[in-house]
């Protein structure tokens, strides 16, 4: 823990640590900022306030409908709290109506994927392809220079190079980095982080000092569009019964080809599970190893099979620009694990290669794969397969 | 930054006349109306003298006029206080498609409760066609729920027409008058219409504030048990003041009402002049005949009105953009799609509604205004 923590004033804070050296003539300090309903956003834009930025703040309803909703985000709770913090903010205040989009650039592509036997992570996807865009149209059509978001990230312009890097947020146990990986140079050129710097404590802290309303408020873990956490269900109401047979069922198999049991659907299943498989009766926990899509066999073995050696991505965005040949690096393979050393070769055709220095578990296919050099964010892709 | 308000249609502001006769009631006349003493007799006194100058506006009678908490509870009362009165009569209401929410979701609600709902289209000017409500009409049909101008696009409906289908066979007449009182002579008579809602703070008058004129002998069951007000059909303690004020309003929305409507349709006309001559790819949603006078809906092909709403707003600019819901994101209006339009177009469209106190030097303005914002939404979409 920093030493934040036994200070009794707020942290003093660097503006410069996020201003870009970029001016817009007509609008030099006019940013859009996203108001979440939580601290970190809201912090992030009275940071931006305290250092002179004219401050849009805009909120986004994704998922479904609001209306009735407790708890999770986009829950009716949420966009009172990013008002209030605009209203003590004195700045303007819109939320931007994203369902439609939602619906059909994150909601179907997350189903179609768990269908295919793979595990989407749908923040990825919302902020690859739709959130920052959307923003960035709203942006420009308000004349805005900069979007904002509280995300624990850094911007950094790199003089020699020309070039913006990403890095993680200054606090490690909050960095979000992994999810900002798909950002190009063009993005990157246009975006702040104001709590980038920052850790938590020192954001709560910074939150109390102003009086914000949401300083003490819990963050959200789920999923915002299925708040109880029940993929399998989620996915099972999406399908309208003429879609029911796009679940495929089939048999669970030891790693010897031995036949365990049945399932009623691969997307119940994520590389890794140990729960709900339906086998019991063994002396040793098994895991899922390997959903095949096509024939609907989930194999599951002993935690040693789910060792790989490394990974296939592709869609790969380079956010470091200069990187075309194989590099050491550190890897994230999920938003939560640790990065782990590994080579990274690029391919033609947005793939690359990954090698981990030693074997690792649970390679999980529709996650993000994201490259490290130290806090240095080199780049990431999407997981199609261990190697 | 220099303010403009080009949303009367959503509230107007509060006239200081107005204001000026609601001051001795939150000051000195704190009486409550039903009691029998000194003060509640200057509180009463007050309240009543609003009830004849809101039914001089309407053509009505004072005891025909029921003071609510504004144009939702008057539609709900109309709504759900006459089906419940006739249940025993039949269980069948009318109404269209492009009405105000609290039209369409108490009836909603009601059809819950085993009523039988039938939601007549309109024409692509959002017009009731009389054909159509004299088939949809049944044996078993009590109520007819019809607005005479509408908040979105300003059609006003053939009232008088319509209601003529229905007086014959004793089935009533409700309309949502909302937005056509203050913009449009209402005669109770003329309309040929049982009940009539209406808010004050539409007509500069203050918010919290409503009416609902009901034709003597019309059966109505209440929404607000309790106490003995409004003739045991609405319980509770009067908000004096606001009821005052409204009574107000009500006297100089009658005196000003030609002035007022002829001022409005020049401004209307200069903006859609404006607006449709000097940015392309607009088109115009409001009808050109039959409309209230002080409103213009248009929409902007290859921007989202919620862009154009945004920009304009941050330019100072007050204009709306279909309906906000619980978390205050906008929906495509629904009464664009019910007119025929495509979700695009419908999400396009911006209202402008003048008031009187709006000037040609705004309007010209606002286009200016509003040129510059549209080229500049076009372009981020194109990119």
């Amino acid at each position: 823990m920093s030493d934040s923590r036994m200070q009794s004033s707020a942290p003093s804070i660097e503006h410069q640590e996020f201003q870009h050296p970029v001016p817009n003539p007509q609008h030099p300090k006019r940013v859009l900022a996203a108001l979440s309903g939580g601290v970190d956003s809201a912090v992030a834009a009275a940071l931006l306030v305290e250092a002179g930025y004219e401050v849009i703040a805009i909120s986004m309803l994704l998922a479904g409908s609001a209306e009735g909703r407790e708890g999770g985000c986009c829950s009716i709770d949420d966009f009172q709290d990013a008002r209030r913090v605009a209203e003590q903010l004195s700045i303007p205040y819109y939320v931007l109506n994203l369902k439609e989009a939602f619906r059909t650039r994150v909601i179907d592509v997350f189903t179609h994927e768990y269908l295919r036997g793979r595990t989407p992570n749908p923040c990825l996807l919302c902020n690859r392809d739709l959130k920052f865009d959307l923003l960035w149209q709203r942006a420009r059509e308000l004349d805005a220079h900069f979007v904002a978001t509280g995300h624990y990230a850094r911007v950094r312009y790199d003089q020699p190079s020309g070039s913006y890097q990403l890095l993680r947020g200054t606090d490690q146990q909050k960095d979000q980095s992994y999810f900002l990986f798909t950002l190009s140079q063009a993005q990157l050129a246009r975006t702040l982080f104001p709590v980038g710097h920052l850790t938590k404590n020192e954001v709560r802290d910074k939150a109390r000092s102003l009086g914000l309303k949401v300083a003490e408020k819990l963050e959200s873990q789920d999923i915002c569009f299925v708040p109880d956490g029940n993929y399998a269900r989620f996915i099972e109401q999406q399908l309208t019964t003429s879609r029911q047979s796009e679940m495929k069922a089939g048999e669970i198999v030891a790693q010897d080809g031995q036949v365990l049991g049945s399932h009623d659907g691969i997307h119940r299943f994520t590389i890794g599970q140990r729960r709900g498989l339906g086998i019991g009766g063994l002396t040793e926990p098994r895991y899922v190893t390997r959903i095949d899509a096509h024939s609907g066999q989930v194999s599951v073995g002993r935690k040693a099979q789910l060792m790989t050696r490394g990974l296939v991505a592709t869609g790969v965005n380079w956010v470091e620009p200069l990187l075309t040949s194989e590099v050491s690096a550190t890897v994230k393979i999920r938003y939560r694990h640790p990065a782990i050393p590994a080579r990274i070769i690029p391919q033609d055709h947005g793939r690359a290669e990954v090698w981990f220095q030693q074997s690792y578990p649970a390679v999980t296919p529709g996650q993000a794969a994201v490259f490290y050099a130290e806090e240095q964010l080199l780049g990431g892709g999407w997981i199609e397969g261990a190697l | 930054m220099q303010t403009l308000y080009l949303d009367h249609n959503a509230t107007t502001p509060l006239q200081p006349e107005v204001l000026e006769a609601m001051l001795p009631y939150l000051r000195t006349h704190f009486g409550n109306p039903s009691s029998v003493h000194w003060a509640g007799r200057r509180a009463k006194q007050g309240v009543e003298d609003a009830r004849e100058q809101v039914a001089t506006l309407l053509h009505c009678r004072s005891t025909e006029i029921l003071f609510t908490s504004g144009g939702t509870e008057s539609n709900n009362l109309a709504l759900y206080g006459v089906l419940r009165a006739m249940r025993a009569r039949g269980r069948h209401v009318i109404t269209t498609a492009i009405e105000h929410s609290s039209i369409l979701e108490p009836l909603r609600a009601l059809a819950n409760e085993r009523f039988s709902l039938t939601v007549l289209p309109v024409n692509n000017e959002g017009r009731v066609n009389t054909d159509e409500l004299s088939a949809a009409l049944r044996a078993d049909t009590v109520l007819v729920s019809i607005g005479l101008a509408n908040h979105e696009i300003g059609t006003i409906q053939p009232i008088t027409a319509l209601s003529r289908m229905t007086r014959d066979r004793g089935i009533l007449f409700h309309t949502d008058a909302v937005q056509a009182v203050g913009k449009l002579p209402v005669d109770v008579n003329v309309l040929g219409i049982d009940l009539l809602s209406l808010s004050a703070h539409k007509i500069y008058g203050p918010k919290g504030t409503g009416a609902l004129y009901i034709r003597k002998g019309t059966q109505l069951a209440p929404l607000l048990h309790g106490g003995p007000q409004e003739r045991e059909k609405r319980a509770g303690t009067e908000n004096v003041a606001a009821v005052v004020g409204f009574g107000e309003a009500a006297i100089r929305a009658g005196q000003e009402l030609e002035t007022n409507v002829a001022r409005s349709l020049e401004l209307t006309a200069q903006l859609r002049q404006g607006i449709l001559r000097q940015i392309s790819g607009t088109f115009l949603n409001s009808p050109v005949q039959a409309c209230l006078p002080n409103t213009v809906n248009i929409g902007f092909a290859g921007a989202t009105g919620e862009g154009l709403m945004m920009g304009l707003d941050l330019a100072g600019v007050a204009v709306s953009t279909g309906s906000a819901c619980a978390a205050g994101s906008l929906e495509p209006s629904h009464v664009l799609l019910a007119l025929g339009r495509d979700r695009e177009a419908a999400k396009s469209a911006l209202r402008f509604s003048v008031g009187k106190d709006t000037t040609a030097q705004e309007i010209d303005r606002v286009v200016a205004i509003l040129a510059k914002v549209v080229e500049r939404v076009r372009a981020a979409a194109q990119l």
